[in-house]
């Protein structure tokens, strides 16, 4: 994952981008990849909006005002706008990281383990928005350890073991098969 | 221009963060106080030893001021991750290292604006050299210490003990610019005598430089830093 945000740099093998090898110059990779993970990167002491308003001068989001609206409206926040981020609760503080994470409408949205400690109504938001990016036809790579959740959204699973890929499949091979039971035998076959 | 602009948003969310924490200046503030307090009793302000030692006094309350706010500097950006966030958007690794010791010299300058008169007055100091030039050492000596300090703090940020450690691995670093400043200051404090302008001089120069290669050196090395 920290290879795919452009965070650490590969020992072996190159990253591609839209087919384009990501080089010396990542910045301009940087502006297609949303992130969003465990940590919510978010400034406790700001507001909801100045926490979108930053991130957005960092991304240089056009029309900015109209688009953290538009972010906050699909993430169900709009109503805390005003609010300090320390006043969020867990699921509210990651709804925010998602509106973070898209803001600046990446073509690529990595999510490690973004269901933790999520609470039902922020796990539904957060499969609308995803399931929104997959019908604009974005990447999402989704790292969860919650089989239902993940094969529910995926339409390719691959299960990695010991930083190896031991497995991959599409679609139809996860519906058709048990994957609980290759995912165990990839685990203990290792 | 983009990259002025993210350097100017940068440096505009720490001076919120810091608008609505208070954390910083108020922990240096009080510092700088206490120090002016303690050593104001400790010396007769009208003995000679206390025009001697009254620019190290200055120049303590400044660094010990001045680290304590480095300190936190970096702690904002630990909550949350909120630095792995910054490593992820488009903004260059330069900017983020220029934003945060603008930041701070900032923070840094409002505290010595504040203490500066209050040591002149609780030491009953007559100022003898003229007051700009006074001025420019003191922010030649801030820009020094707080281009070094960021660029450890952001070094230390990243250990468990970083709050005992900055201050370990700074002071080492940073004694000559102290020295030198002490040095500037001292001369200016006594108004620049004839026979000590080439000495006032050569400190300058020395700061000058210092100041130079730690504004340059943080620049190549910080994205190697960011990513310890």
């Amino acid at each position: 994952m920290k290879i795919l945000s452009l965070l650490n740099k590969p020992t072996s093998g190159s990253l591609e981008i839209n087919g384009e090898e990501v080089g010396e110059n990542q910045s301009a990779f940087r502006r297609q990849i949303g992130v969003v993970s465990h940590q919510t990167f978010l400034y406790n002491h700001l507001t909801a909006f100045e926490n979108l308003a930053f991130y957005g001068r960092m991304y240089e989001v056009p029309r900015l005002r109209e688009r953290i609206s538009q972010v906050m409206e699909e993430v169900g926040l709009q109503y805390v706008l005003g609010d300090p981020v320390r006043t969020f609760s867990r699921g509210m503080q990651q709804r925010l990281a998602i509106a973070r994470a898209i803001l600046h409408s990446p073509a690529a949205l990595f999510l490690d383990e973004p269901y933790t400690g999520l609470d039902q109504h922020a796990v539904e938001i957060l499969n609308q928005v995803l399931l929104g990016l997959q019908n604009q036809q974005r990447t999402v790579i989704l790292v969860t350890h919650n089989f239902d959740q993940g094969l529910n959204l995926c339409d390719q699973a691959v299960i990695m073991v010991k930083g190896q890929l031991a497995h991959q499949a599409g679609r139809e091979e996860f519906m058709a098969r048990d994957f609980k039971q290759v995912y165990l035998r990839c685990v203990e076959g290792s | 221009m983009g990259y002025w602009r993210k350097l100017g948003a940068l440096v505009g969310k720490d001076i919120a963060v810091e608008f609505k924490t208070k954390e910083m200046l108020s922990s240096m503030f009080i510092f700088s106080f206490l120090v002016i307090v303690i050593f104001a009793f400790a010396f007769t302000p009208s003995r000679a030893t206390t025009r001697e030692v009254f620019p190290g006094i200055l120049w303590i309350g400044f660094a010990f001021a001045g680290v304590l706010g480095l300190n936190r500097s970096f702690a904002g950006e630990k909550d949350n991750d909120c630095l792995l966030g910054l490593m992820l958007t488009p903004v260059d690794r330069t900017a983020i290292f220029l934003a945060k010791a603008a930041s701070n010299l900032l923070f840094l300058v409002a505290v010595e604006a504040v203490s500066l008169p209050l040591f002149f007055v609780l030491f009953d100091y007559r100022l003898e050299g003229p007051l700009w030039l006074l001025l420019a050492v003191i922010l030649l000596g801030t820009i020094g210490f707080i281009v070094i300090g960021t660029f450890l703090a952001a070094l230390a940020a990243n250990t468990r003990a970083s709050e005992i450690l900055l201050p370990l691995i700074l002071f080492p670093v940073i004694m000559p610019v102290v020295i030198g400043a002490v040095k500037c200051t001292a001369i200016v404090l006594a108004g620049v005598p004839p026979e000590l302008k080439g000495e006032l001089v050569r400190w300058v120069q020395l700061l000058g430089v210092y100041n130079i290669i730690f504004l340059t050196v943080p620049l190549m090395l910080f994205d190697y830093v960011l990513e310890v």
